[in-house]
């Protein structure tokens, strides 16, 4: 078992240590500031990729997270170990591990297709689709922590079942919830085949979201199979944010899992 | 000649004790409860009077708690659970289909294990007032502090109201929920095993405020502790598998029990 961990941590840290030392170097302030250039010319930037993954994220979290935790707390509060609940929870476990590409698919199929073109909203569709798994298994496993004597102690209260639910399991299992919340944010944020049937890309600055709009994981696959230098530079550059990013959402998350007061 | 057994109406458990006490506030008729198909609460009949402290006693799994969580109908959350009979709160049978809400601001629980909820000592008592409530800021202001000083907590809070209501020690967490009930001027309080979590001296605390309370709160409180019930009670009922067995006044039952079995167990010989 320790060889193993020595194997999974060197390639961890090979990788890491790949990406680091080809993107550093390509780490310019012009990266935030200026747009992505033609391609021959020797421009560098990724602001707009930036602006729409950051847009394309928000997007899904609005998507995601409403009905991510209304389905978790459909589970925990009201389906218990009912039937339906097992079979909601069965078929959640299999969403968890659906291929992403498939779900570009999906997206493609109910969206792009009717209308007609690619869209920022379809990718955060997509990548919603990826999202609320996580978040119905968390916030389903975070509730059913809280312990049965804080609802009867609110419903002893004279509290209505939306309030012991709002104000007082969701309370008390929030930083759980949250916890979820940003693993699924960091699970999505490198997808990148959702987004090739989806929000696609774009040359140009654009925050219309019923149009193809520029993310980073698409430039990164497009850029690092450019021949032009400085579009890989700037590919390792994306990839090595990308993943101070999701490293970021990591830490975040372990910090408050250690926080996390579940009360029993 | 045939021999016609005629069943008598069966007695009602506190009926003819502490007639010098106040009016009866809650009235038990044949009340069953059962979870599922086991029978655990086997045709009570009691009265408990206005602004006592009624403490029922009994070993494990004798339906004690279980009577309890009939009085306020918590027992409802669950499917499956299930009380005939009634339960009449000033005449008023509580089993029948009516609104909980008004029903358990009259009749408030306080559970064994301390719950408070995550957030604010202040936000814990508001929340129950705001329940029922609609008061500006100083209004509530007054409200928290009255509760907290009614529980005996003020001082030991006194600026950190905005302070998270875990950080607290058991003891005084457990006297948070008290003044939580309480915030809604209860009618009834029930006590499920109030301070089987708590030391000697949170303890002490939490008996004091039960005696304070009762001048304005019927006090219904289960116990696995035959010397707080002793210490804190005025009348003490001796339940036994799903029966009420024995209700007299406190000092009565723990000097001259009127039934051998309470006496057994009083005195250690089972339970």
């Amino acid at each position: 078992m320790g060889a193993a961990t020595v194997v999974g941590v060197f390639f961890l840290f090979w990788i890491l240590w790949a990406t680091f030392r080809l993107g550093i170097p390509g780490m310019h302030w012009s990266l935030f500031t200026k747009d992505t250039p033609p391609p021959g010319t020797d421009g560098y930037g990724l602001r707009n990729a930036f602006v729409g993954s950051l847009m394309l994220l928000g997007m899904t979290l609005l998507i995601g997270v409403p009905i991510g935790l209304m389905a978790g707390t459909w589970l925990a509060e009201y389906g218990f170990k009912s039937r339906t609940a097992n079979t909601v929870r069965f078929i959640n476990d299999i969403m968890l591990s659906a291929p992403s590409i498939e779900i570009g698919l999906f997206a493609y199929a109910i969206i792009v297709a009717p209308m007609g073109h690619f869209s920022g909203l379809a990718g955060s569709v997509a990548l919603a689709v990826l999202m609320i798994p996580i978040i119905v298994r968390t916030t389903d496993e975070m509730l059913s922590l809280v312990g049965n004597d804080m609802r009867e102690a609110a419903v002893a209260l004279g509290a209505p079942n939306s309030s012991v639910i709002t104000k007082v399991t969701w309370r008390a299992a929030r930083a759980g919830i949250l916890t979820g919340i940003l693993i699924g944010l960091a699970r999505i944020s490198g997808e990148t085949a959702p987004l090739l049937f989806t929000a696609l890309n774009n040359q140009y600055f654009s925050t219309n979201v019923f149009r193809p709009i520029a993310n980073i994981p698409m430039v990164i696959f497009q850029f690092a199979l450019s021949p032009y230098t400085n579009w890989q530079q700037m590919a390792w550059a994306a990839a090595c944010i990308t993943v101070l990013f999701v490293f970021i959402l990591s830490v975040l998350a372990r910090l408050l899992v250690g926080g996390v007061q579940v009360q029993k | 000649m045939l021999n016609v057994q005629v069943s008598a109406a069966p007695p009602i458990l506190g009926q003819s004790v502490g007639t010098n006490h106040t009016q009866v506030k809650l009235a038990v008729r044949n009340l069953n409860f059962f979870y599922g198909k086991f029978h655990a609460i086997k045709d009570i009949n009691v009265d408990i009077r206005e602004s006592t402290i009624t403490a029922f006693i009994g070993p494990s799994g004798c339906g004690k708690s279980t009577l309890l969580r009939v009085f306020n109908r918590i027992y409802d959350m669950y499917p499956g659970h299930r009380a005939q009979g009634q339960v009449m709160l000033d005449g008023e049978d509580i089993l029948a289909p009516r609104s909980f809400g008004t029903l358990r601001s009259k009749i408030g629980m306080v559970f064994q294990k301390p719950t408070p909820f995550s957030m604010s000592i202040y936000e814990n008592i508001a929340y129950g007032i705001r329940l029922y409530e609609k008061l500006n800021r100083s209004e509530m202001d007054d409200r928290v502090r009255h509760a907290l000083i009614k529980a005996g907590l003020w001082q030991e809070v006194d600026g950190k109201l905005n302070q998270s209501a875990l950080k607290l020690s058991g003891g005084q967490q457990q006297r948070l929920c008290i003044a939580r009930a309480l915030a809604i001027d209860p009618e009834i309080l029930l006590l499920d095993e109030p301070c089987s979590a708590l030391d000697p001296i949170s303890t002490a605390k939490i008996e004091e405020l039960m005696r304070q309370s009762k001048e304005n709160c019927t006090l219904i409180v289960v116990t696995h502790n035959m010397q707080q019930a002793a210490r804190a009670s005025d009348f003490t009922a001796f339940m036994l598998n799903g029966q009420l067995i024995e209700l007299s006044e406190t000092t009565q039952m723990f000097t001259r029990p009127s039934d051998q079995r309470t006496e057994d167990y009083i005195t250690g010989r089972f339970g």
